[in-house]
Protein backbone atom coordinates (compact mmCIF):
# COMPACT_ATOMS: atom_id res chain seq x y z
CA UNK A 1 0.00 0.00 0.00
CA UNK A 2 1.35 2.99 -0.81
CA UNK A 3 1.54 6.78 1.13
CA UNK A 4 -1.12 9.21 -1.27
CA UNK A 5 0.98 11.74 0.27
CA UNK A 6 4.95 10.79 1.64
CA UNK A 7 6.71 12.60 4.21
CA UNK A 8 9.83 13.44 1.64
CA UNK A 9 6.95 15.56 -0.03
CA UNK A 10 5.30 16.89 2.96
CA UNK A 11 8.72 18.07 3.84
CA UNK A 12 9.96 20.10 0.55
CA UNK A 13 6.55 21.25 0.44
CA UNK A 14 7.22 22.69 4.31
CA UNK A 15 10.61 24.47 2.73
CA UNK A 16 8.69 26.48 0.27
CA UNK A 17 5.73 27.74 3.14
CA UNK A 18 3.45 25.40 1.36
CA UNK A 19 1.41 23.33 4.25
CA UNK A 20 0.46 20.37 2.69
CA UNK A 21 -2.72 17.79 4.24
CA UNK A 22 -5.38 14.60 3.41
CA UNK A 23 -8.52 15.36 3.37
CA UNK A 24 -10.55 12.08 3.87
CA UNK A 25 -13.24 11.72 0.89
CA UNK A 26 -14.95 9.12 3.43
CA UNK A 27 -15.26 11.68 6.36
CA UNK A 28 -14.12 15.20 4.76
CA UNK A 29 -11.60 15.24 7.84
CA UNK A 30 -7.82 16.43 7.28
CA UNK A 31 -5.19 14.68 8.67
CA UNK A 32 -1.76 16.65 8.83
CA UNK A 33 1.24 15.54 8.88
CA UNK A 34 0.40 12.66 6.51
CA UNK A 35 -0.10 9.17 7.32
CA UNK A 36 -1.36 6.28 4.85
CA UNK A 37 -4.93 6.23 6.02
CA UNK A 38 -7.38 9.18 7.97
CA UNK A 39 -6.50 10.04 11.33
CA UNK A 40 -10.53 10.17 11.95
CA UNK A 41 -12.06 6.74 10.61
CA UNK A 42 -8.98 5.06 8.83
CA UNK A 43 -9.86 4.76 5.37
CA UNK A 44 -7.02 5.49 2.31
CA UNK A 45 -9.33 7.17 0.41
CA UNK A 46 -7.84 10.84 0.58
CA UNK A 47 -7.09 13.59 -1.38
CA UNK A 48 -3.93 16.02 -1.17
CA UNK A 49 -4.87 19.25 0.21
CA UNK A 50 -3.21 22.15 0.28
CA UNK A 51 -3.57 24.28 3.63
CA UNK A 52 -3.77 27.83 4.74
CA UNK A 53 -1.21 27.62 7.61
CA UNK A 54 -3.75 30.01 9.76
CA UNK A 55 -4.87 29.21 13.09
CA UNK A 56 -5.16 29.34 16.65
CA UNK A 57 -3.36 28.72 19.44
CA UNK A 58 -4.64 26.12 21.67
CA UNK A 59 -1.58 25.88 23.98
CA UNK A 60 1.87 26.01 24.47
CA UNK A 61 4.87 25.14 26.54
CA UNK A 62 8.32 27.15 26.73
CA UNK A 63 11.45 24.94 26.86
CA UNK A 64 14.40 25.10 28.99
CA UNK A 65 16.42 21.86 28.64
CA UNK A 66 16.96 21.02 25.31
CA UNK A 67 17.27 17.91 23.19
CA UNK A 68 20.70 16.88 21.40
CA UNK A 69 20.73 19.20 19.28
CA UNK A 70 19.43 22.06 20.02
CA UNK A 71 21.47 23.95 22.18
CA UNK A 72 21.24 26.72 20.58
CA UNK A 73 17.71 27.27 19.92
CA UNK A 74 16.85 27.34 23.63
CA UNK A 75 14.38 28.99 25.30
CA UNK A 76 12.05 28.37 22.76
CA UNK A 77 8.18 28.55 22.27
CA UNK A 78 6.09 24.81 21.28
CA UNK A 79 2.58 25.49 20.40
CA UNK A 80 -0.50 23.54 19.06
CA UNK A 81 -2.60 25.42 17.21
CA UNK A 82 -5.89 24.55 16.31
CA UNK A 83 -5.78 25.25 11.64
CA UNK A 84 -8.48 26.95 10.31
CA UNK A 85 -9.23 23.64 8.44
CA UNK A 86 -9.67 21.62 11.78
CA UNK A 87 -6.75 19.68 12.45
CA UNK A 88 -3.95 20.40 15.42
CA UNK A 89 -0.68 20.99 14.61
CA UNK A 90 2.11 21.39 16.49
CA UNK A 91 4.88 24.36 15.87
CA UNK A 92 7.28 27.03 16.54
CA UNK A 93 6.58 30.15 17.69
CA UNK A 94 8.78 32.73 16.78
CA UNK A 95 7.94 36.68 16.92
CA UNK A 96 7.79 37.38 20.30
CA UNK A 97 10.35 36.97 23.36
CA UNK A 98 9.64 33.43 25.50
CA UNK A 99 9.14 35.56 28.74
CA UNK A 100 6.26 37.37 26.95
CA UNK A 101 4.43 33.36 26.21
CA UNK A 102 1.80 33.92 29.14
CA UNK A 103 -1.98 32.84 28.61
CA UNK A 104 -2.74 35.49 27.12
CA UNK A 105 -1.88 34.14 23.39
CA UNK A 106 -4.25 31.36 24.08
CA UNK A 107 -7.37 31.93 21.49
CA UNK A 108 -4.26 34.56 19.09
CA UNK A 109 -4.49 33.94 15.64
CA UNK A 110 -1.15 32.48 14.32
CA UNK A 111 -0.11 32.32 10.28
CA UNK A 112 2.54 29.68 9.49
CA UNK A 113 6.13 29.78 7.93
CA UNK A 114 8.40 27.45 8.42
CA UNK A 115 11.95 26.57 9.93
CA UNK A 116 14.55 23.52 8.94
CA UNK A 117 16.02 21.21 11.63
CA UNK A 118 19.56 19.92 10.15
CA UNK A 119 18.40 16.38 11.16
CA UNK A 120 20.21 14.38 14.30
CA UNK A 121 21.32 10.71 14.68
CA UNK A 122 17.48 9.55 14.99
CA UNK A 123 16.37 11.19 11.82
CA UNK A 124 16.40 11.02 8.13
CA UNK A 125 17.68 13.68 7.04
CA UNK A 126 16.55 17.56 7.59
CA UNK A 127 13.20 18.25 8.56
CA UNK A 128 10.88 21.35 8.14
CA UNK A 129 8.45 22.03 10.89
CA UNK A 130 6.19 24.87 11.00
CA UNK A 131 7.05 28.09 12.62
CA UNK A 132 4.05 30.46 13.36
CA UNK A 133 3.83 34.13 14.42
CA UNK A 134 1.11 35.90 15.73
CA UNK A 135 -1.17 37.93 13.35
CA UNK A 136 -0.77 41.61 13.75
CA UNK B 1 4.18 -16.79 34.67
CA UNK B 2 0.63 -17.26 33.08
CA UNK B 3 -1.35 -19.97 33.31
CA UNK B 4 -4.85 -20.89 33.84
CA UNK B 5 -6.37 -21.10 36.83
CA UNK B 6 -6.64 -24.47 37.41
CA UNK B 7 -2.80 -24.85 36.66
CA UNK B 8 -2.15 -21.48 38.59
CA UNK B 9 -3.77 -23.01 42.04
CA UNK B 10 -1.36 -25.81 41.42
CA UNK B 11 1.59 -23.90 40.94
CA UNK B 12 1.27 -21.40 43.89
CA UNK B 13 -0.70 -20.86 47.27
CA UNK B 14 -1.36 -17.22 46.27
CA UNK B 15 -2.25 -17.26 42.33
CA UNK B 16 -3.16 -13.97 41.01
CA UNK B 17 -5.99 -13.71 38.70
CA UNK B 18 -6.31 -11.33 35.63
CA UNK B 19 -9.92 -10.55 35.82
CA UNK B 20 -10.27 -7.32 34.09
CA UNK B 21 -8.19 -6.71 30.31
CA UNK B 22 -8.89 -3.99 27.64
CA UNK B 23 -6.67 -2.00 25.10
CA UNK B 24 -8.16 0.52 22.99
CA UNK B 25 -6.96 3.19 20.29
CA UNK B 26 -7.80 6.52 19.31
CA UNK B 27 -5.48 7.75 17.08
CA UNK B 28 -2.67 10.14 18.58
CA UNK B 29 -2.26 13.00 21.09
CA UNK B 30 -3.23 15.39 18.33
CA UNK B 31 -5.87 14.27 16.92
CA UNK B 32 -7.48 14.38 19.99
CA UNK B 33 -7.99 18.13 19.64
CA UNK B 34 -10.53 19.37 21.99
CA UNK B 35 -10.95 16.49 23.81
CA UNK B 36 -7.61 16.87 25.57
CA UNK B 37 -6.41 16.82 27.93
CA UNK B 38 -8.70 13.56 28.53
CA UNK B 39 -7.20 10.82 26.48
CA UNK B 40 -9.81 8.89 24.45
CA UNK B 41 -7.89 5.89 23.92
CA UNK B 42 -7.99 5.62 28.08
CA UNK B 43 -10.86 5.92 29.00
CA UNK B 44 -12.44 3.34 26.46
CA UNK B 45 -9.98 0.79 27.27
CA UNK B 46 -10.41 1.03 31.16
CA UNK B 47 -14.32 1.02 30.93
CA UNK B 48 -13.90 -2.35 29.41
CA UNK B 49 -11.43 -3.77 32.07
CA UNK B 50 -14.44 -2.78 34.90
CA UNK B 51 -17.17 -4.18 32.83
CA UNK B 52 -15.10 -7.56 32.28
CA UNK B 53 -14.38 -7.54 35.96
CA UNK B 54 -17.62 -6.36 37.03
CA UNK B 55 -15.90 -3.83 39.18
CA UNK B 56 -15.73 0.03 39.62
CA UNK B 57 -13.01 2.63 40.33
CA UNK B 58 -13.50 2.27 44.18
CA UNK B 59 -13.09 -1.30 44.09
CA UNK B 60 -9.64 -0.68 43.50
CA UNK B 61 -7.18 -1.13 46.33
CA UNK B 62 -4.09 0.02 44.27
CA UNK B 63 -2.96 0.76 41.23
CA UNK B 64 0.38 1.41 38.76
CA UNK B 65 -0.43 3.66 36.48
CA UNK B 66 1.19 5.36 33.58
CA UNK B 67 3.22 8.73 35.11
CA UNK B 68 5.81 9.06 31.94
CA UNK B 69 5.34 12.86 32.92
CA UNK B 70 3.82 14.81 35.66
CA UNK B 71 0.77 15.74 34.08
CA UNK B 72 0.40 12.55 32.70
CA UNK B 73 -0.04 11.25 36.51
CA UNK B 74 -3.42 13.48 36.95
CA UNK B 75 -4.90 12.86 33.46
CA UNK B 76 -4.75 9.10 33.90
CA UNK B 77 -6.27 9.80 37.77
CA UNK B 78 -9.20 11.02 36.52
CA UNK B 79 -9.46 8.70 33.39
CA UNK B 80 -9.03 5.96 35.21
CA UNK B 81 -12.37 7.31 37.29
CA UNK B 82 -10.13 7.65 40.92
CA UNK B 83 -10.93 11.33 40.77
CA UNK B 84 -13.64 14.04 39.01
CA UNK B 85 -11.89 15.78 36.09
CA UNK B 86 -10.29 18.74 37.27
CA UNK B 87 -9.96 17.58 40.58
CA UNK B 88 -6.70 14.76 40.52
CA UNK B 89 -4.27 17.74 41.29
CA UNK B 90 -6.14 18.87 44.33
CA UNK B 91 -6.23 15.42 45.56
CA UNK B 92 -2.81 14.63 44.69
CA UNK B 93 -1.55 17.86 46.93
CA UNK B 94 -3.80 16.48 49.75
CA UNK B 95 -2.63 13.07 49.69
CA UNK B 96 -5.01 11.39 48.62
CA UNK B 97 -3.05 8.77 46.25
CA UNK B 98 -0.51 8.31 48.83
CA UNK B 99 0.07 4.35 50.60
CA UNK B 100 -2.79 4.54 52.92
CA UNK B 101 -4.67 7.07 51.17
CA UNK B 102 -7.89 6.74 48.96
CA UNK B 103 -6.36 5.02 46.31
CA UNK B 104 -2.62 4.29 46.28
CA UNK B 105 -0.73 5.25 43.08
CA UNK B 106 2.30 4.18 42.03
CA UNK B 107 4.03 2.79 45.22
CA UNK B 108 7.44 1.47 43.20
CA UNK B 109 7.68 4.86 42.42
CA UNK B 110 6.34 4.72 38.73
CA UNK B 111 7.66 5.99 35.67
CA UNK B 112 8.74 9.18 36.76
CA UNK B 113 10.99 7.84 39.20
CA UNK B 114 12.61 4.60 37.11
CA UNK B 115 12.49 5.65 33.20
CA UNK B 116 9.88 3.73 31.10
CA UNK B 117 11.34 1.29 28.96
CA UNK B 118 8.91 -0.28 25.96
CA UNK B 119 7.20 -3.24 26.87
CA UNK B 120 9.46 -3.87 30.32
CA UNK B 121 7.31 -1.04 31.69
CA UNK B 122 3.65 -2.77 31.74
CA UNK B 123 5.51 -5.95 32.88
CA UNK B 124 7.01 -4.04 35.58
CA UNK B 125 3.71 -2.69 36.11
CA UNK B 126 1.90 -6.41 36.55
CA UNK B 127 5.31 -7.43 38.33
CA UNK B 128 4.64 -4.66 41.33
CA UNK B 129 1.24 -5.50 41.51
CA UNK B 130 0.99 -9.18 41.85
CA UNK B 131 3.78 -8.36 45.43
CA UNK B 132 1.56 -5.75 46.69
CA UNK B 133 -1.19 -8.54 46.27
CA UNK B 134 0.76 -11.21 47.41
CA UNK B 135 2.03 -8.69 50.92
CA UNK B 136 5.39 -8.66 49.62
CA UNK B 137 6.07 -5.22 48.82
CA UNK B 138 7.65 -4.52 52.56
CA UNK B 139 8.12 -0.65 53.13
CA UNK B 140 5.78 -0.15 50.10
CA UNK B 141 3.29 -2.31 50.99
CA UNK B 142 -0.18 -1.17 51.02
CA UNK B 143 -2.26 -3.10 53.31
CA UNK B 144 -4.73 -5.63 52.46
CA UNK B 145 -4.09 -5.07 48.88
CA UNK B 146 -6.63 -7.18 46.60
CA UNK B 147 -7.72 -5.61 43.51
CA UNK B 148 -5.01 -3.73 41.63
CA UNK B 149 -4.82 -2.07 38.44
CA UNK B 150 -1.99 -1.66 35.47
CA UNK B 151 -2.53 1.64 32.92
CA UNK B 152 0.11 1.08 30.26
CA UNK B 153 0.83 3.45 27.35
CA UNK B 154 2.41 3.96 24.37
CA UNK B 155 2.12 5.11 20.85
CA UNK B 156 2.43 8.89 22.40
CA UNK B 157 -1.12 8.25 23.70
CA UNK B 158 -2.80 6.66 20.75
CA UNK B 159 -2.73 2.79 22.54
CA UNK B 160 -3.53 2.14 26.43
CA UNK B 161 -4.02 -1.33 28.00
CA UNK B 162 -5.38 -1.82 31.24
CA UNK B 163 -5.05 -5.12 33.49
CA UNK B 164 -7.23 -5.56 36.75
CA UNK B 165 -5.92 -7.91 38.78
CA UNK B 166 -7.17 -9.91 41.79
CA UNK B 167 -6.01 -11.84 44.58
CA UNK B 168 -7.01 -15.86 43.62
CA UNK B 169 -6.86 -16.59 47.29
Amino acid sequence: MKHKLDFKDYNEALKQDKLLGLKCKQCGTVTVPPKIACGECGSTNMDIVKLSGNGEIQTFTTVFVPPGGREAEIPYIIVLVQLDEGPWIMGNLTSIDTDKATMDIIGKKVKMGHAVFPGDIYSAGDGARPLFSLEA
Amino acid sequence: MLASEEKAKKLTDKPVYIVGVSQASAGNLLSQKGYLPRLKSRELSVKQAYDMAGLSPKDIDVCELHDCFSIATIIALEGLGFFEFGKAGEAVEKGETKIGGKIAINPSGGLKAKGHPIGATGTAQVYDIVKQLRGESGERQVEGAKIGMTDTLGGDASTVVNLILRRGW
